[in-house]
């Protein structure tokens, strides 16, 4: 039976149907719902794992592989750096069961730090890519990476974006049966990464590559289709874009679609260099296609007009569309200019309407009194990646530095090494504390810096959609585990100031601030209350409107969603107020109930 | 092919919405891919789903012009996607604006001057009353199946209000069926 997936619960079902034992990752969008989705269909022969982050996940992976078993690591693309050293390092131990990494990249970006490419990090790696174009083939590649992953040895990554990940199409949802490996690791030297064996493997590696290219000719997901004088090379969602925006004019087109952009399919690629006049080559993020038909055609003498993104036909960052492949058609005198439309001169004013911290989110509280706390002093607040990155904008503007996952604790160290004379702060929620922040306290800790230490604890993984961590005491599967506490950890550290605080008693959390500002050191506020879309019945606030002043000082001060002005007068909309009660603190007149 | 825009706020439903269109075209052997947003932008930012049925489909995204059908799960994000939408083309859209955060907006927010804006623009407007679904259904939650009602009744996409009641008995939890066949009626019945 045909089911509506999407891009990433295909991955999921299609690893169960290729025989995965186990599977680990860390939340990160688009990755994120492959785990979920594993977790929620798993018949009960998976262990699904949430790890503390993508490098620990890559080696509870690569350990399962060691004996057989085959293993599924899920990431966002910034996460494939944090697992780079496991996954650079494994290529040249090689694994036994297939291990295939899943890596989710963002064009655009659309929720994410970097606009980086998969594709490239496979070759560096010399570790096998493939790159599904949509959800059907993400389910048929899983299960192919998997078999390519133990016929050769080694790791192999399947590459997806956004728009496959997070897009629908009809999948056969396929009979699974358990693995019929029997797990064993055999003991021997060529677990043990030594210089030698290094050396040794690495001219494997050089050796396989070529032979992988011929294999990769033969696979069926890479094709070239239609015997038109005009070459188009694509991959990826890019092959559903080019369709689109050829569709009437297929006859002029000869299309070169990669499935596996390393080792590139060199073999078929060559043919359609030598029966192309002219080339366009449309993929996102990064020129790699482009450069391999070049490399190509230097290496084999082949004069070919290639134009991608090195001429600049096409932009060299952000999504690419239909439309987007049709101006680059125009341009070139292949398709007639079609009039594109755009929004109307006559249009009225639309709001803008950036992304906010909910109506309630107790993040809001907590940057709330750190601003008030802070008022009479020079800080400069180091932000991490989570909601509470939302924290920058306006009125709180209480985001001063954002880089990587973990990395506001270490940064606000630089700064205080650097002799400023600013307070530094760093704020991390609880999620990104145990994935990464631990490392930076330890580390100030040593190295004598000083800083005040915020965690936002709200007691998930708010941003990707609530998935637990070490702090919860319950794990991806539901089973209940011991929570480890993050004063625990803190106070263990040898940390002097430990504050654990409800932020939305607004009183003691500026009192809590204000402690620490007082203290050397390294010393902690834990500002405690559960993400408010966690939250059930709720009950929103009034304004009691005659009392009202119309001051506005909630509005302007807070930013809640949920807060507006209404003829002047505060008005609160029941729909969205959860209640936190935050505005009653700041009402100069009490006239919020 | 049919091709649906819907558009609106995070958190007013337009996965779900488009996921019950897609459901629909499934059960009629017919193909669908949707593209959805998902992440940052669920927070409060505008989120635009597309969905486009029929026997081959092979772009998830609708380029724009060519939307036969556009839902507006609010006012001025329907006048904000406009442009996707085919020149013979069709637009539902709720009457109740959501205003953004306050600090944000530097001139007031208009829903009328969205509204009127569309109908005087497209022949082929329907704007659903708020108040209706709030009056049978007691709440604003199934708005988006009010707007699937709409979507059904004017047979734009194909689809039968019986399709989308079949497709909701599959992806709603039983206990709140009853409220949103009311919806889906309310909807049916504004256009």
């Amino acid at each position: 039976m045909k089911e509506l997936l999407m891009g990433n619960e295909a991955v999921a079902w299609g690893a169960l149907a290729a025989g995965v034992s186990v599977a680990c990752g860390y939340p990160g969008t688009p990755s994120t719902e492959v785990l979920e989705t594993l977790a929620k269909i798993n018949p009960g022969w998976v262990h699904v794992e949430w790890s503390v982050n993508e490098k620990s996940a890559a080696e509870v992976a690569i350990g399962a592989a060691y004996t057989g078993a085959r293993a599924l690591i899920t990431m966002k693309q910034v996460g494939l750096n944090v697992a780079s050293d496991p996954l650079l390092c494994v290529n040249y131990v090689g694994v036994k069961g297939g291990l295939v990494i899943y890596v989710a990249d963002d064009p655009g970006p659309i929720s994410s730090q970097t606009e980086q490419d998969t594709r490239h990090f496979a070759k560096y790696a010399c570790i096998p890519a493939f790159d599904c174009s949509s959800p059907e083939e993400a389910f048929h590649m899983v299960q192919d990476a998997f078999a390519y992953s133990e016929k050769y040895g080694g790791p192999v990554i399947l590459r997806s974006t956004t728009r496959v990940c997070h897009s629908c199409a009809p999948v056969e949802i396929p009979q699974v049966s358990p693995p019929s490996v029997i797990p064993e690791f055999e003991k021997g030297s060529q677990w043990v990464i030594f210089p030698r064996l290094s050396f040794l493997n690495k001219q494997k590696l050089a050796a396989r590559e070529p032979e992988i290219s011929r294999d990769f000719c033969q696979y069926p997901f890479n094709q070239r289709i239609g015997e038109g004088k005009i070459g188009i090379a694509c991959g990826g969602i890019s092959y559903a874009y080019v369709k689109e925006a050829i569709e009437g004019q297929e006859h002029l087109f000869q299309i070169l679609k990669i499935a596996t952009p390393y080792p590139f399919p060199e073999d078929l690629a060559l043919s359609f260099l030598t029966d192309t006049e002219k080339i366009l080559v449309f993929e996102e993020l990064d020129p790699l296609i482009e450069d391999e038909l070049i490399y190509l055609s230097g290496k084999k003498g082949i004069c070919a007009h290639i134009s991608g993104k090195r001429d600049h036909s096409v932009a060299a960052a952000g999504e690419l569309s239909a439309a987007a492949i049709r101006r680059t058609l125009s341009a070139h005198g292949i398709c007639a200019e079609v009039a594109e439309p755009q929004p109307a001169a006559d249009l009225p004013h639309v709001p803008n309407r950036p992304p906010v911290l909910c109506a309630g989110c107790p993040h809001r509280a907590s940057f709330y009194a750190v601003k008030k706390a802070c008022s009479e002093q020079q800080a400069i607040f180091c932000g991490d990646i989570g909601c509470y990155t939302l924290g920058n904008a306006p009125p709180l503007n209480m985001v001063d530095t954002c880089l990587c996952m973990g990395g506001g604790v270490t940064l606000a160290q630089g700064l205080f090494h650097s002799k400023i004379q600013d307070i530094p702060f760093a704020f991390i929620g609880d999620s990104t504390f145990f994935a990464s922040g631990i490392n930076g306290v330890i580390n100030a800790l040593t190295n004598q810096a000083q800083l005040i230490l915020i965690i936002l604890d709200n007691g998930t993984t708010a941003m990707t959609g609530h998935q637990s961590h070490p702090g919860l005491g319950k794990t991806i599967s539901g089973q209940t585990v011991t929570p480890i506490r993050i004063e625990h950890i803190l106070t263990a550290l040898g940390l002097e100031s430990v504050q654990v605080v409800d932020p939305l008693d607004y009183p003691r959390a500026l009192a809590a601030v204000k402690t620490a500002l007082q203290q050397n050191g390294v010393r902690a506020v834990i500002f405690r209350s559960p993400c408010v879309a966690l939250l059930k019945d709720t009950v929103p606030l009034k304004v009691d409107e005659p009392r009202c002043i119309g001051c506005n000082r909630c509005i302007r001060e807070l930013g809640c969603p949920a807060l507006s002005a209404h003829q002047h007068k505060a008005v609160i909309d029941a729909t969205l107020c959860n209640g936190c009660g935050l505005c009653r603190h700041i009402c100069p007149q009490s006239c919020i109930v | 092919m049919k091709s649906c825009l819907l558009c609106g706020v995070g958190g007013q439903g337009t996965v779900l919405a488009s996921r019950i269109i897609a459901d629909a075209a499934l059960a009629k052997n017919w193909f669908a891919r949707t593209a959805e947003t998902i992440g940052m932008a669920q927070r409060g930012g505008c989120v635009v789903s597309h969905v486009r049925i029929g026997e081959q489909v092979d772009s998830p995204l609708i380029p724009p012009g060519k939307a036969d059908l556009i839902i507006g799960f609010e006012p001025g994000e329907a006048v904000r996607n406009l442009h996707y939408l085919k020149p013979d083309g069709m637009v539902i859209v709720c009457d109740k604006a959501i205003q953004p955060t306050a600090a944000f907006s530097s001139q007031p927010y208009d829903a009328n001057e969205m509204l009127i804006y569309l109908q005087n623009k497209i022949s082929r407007c329907h704007i659903i009353l708020c108040q209706n679904i709030y009056d049978a259904c007691g709440t604003l939650k199934p708005l988006n199946t009010a707007l699937l009602g709409a979507m059904a009744q004017s047979g734009m996409m194909g689809l039968s209000l019986e399709n989308i009641q079949n497709a909701l008995q599959k992806k709603i939890k039983p206990h709140l069926l009853p409220i949103n066949m009311r919806a889906l009626e309310i909807g049916a019945k504004s256009i």
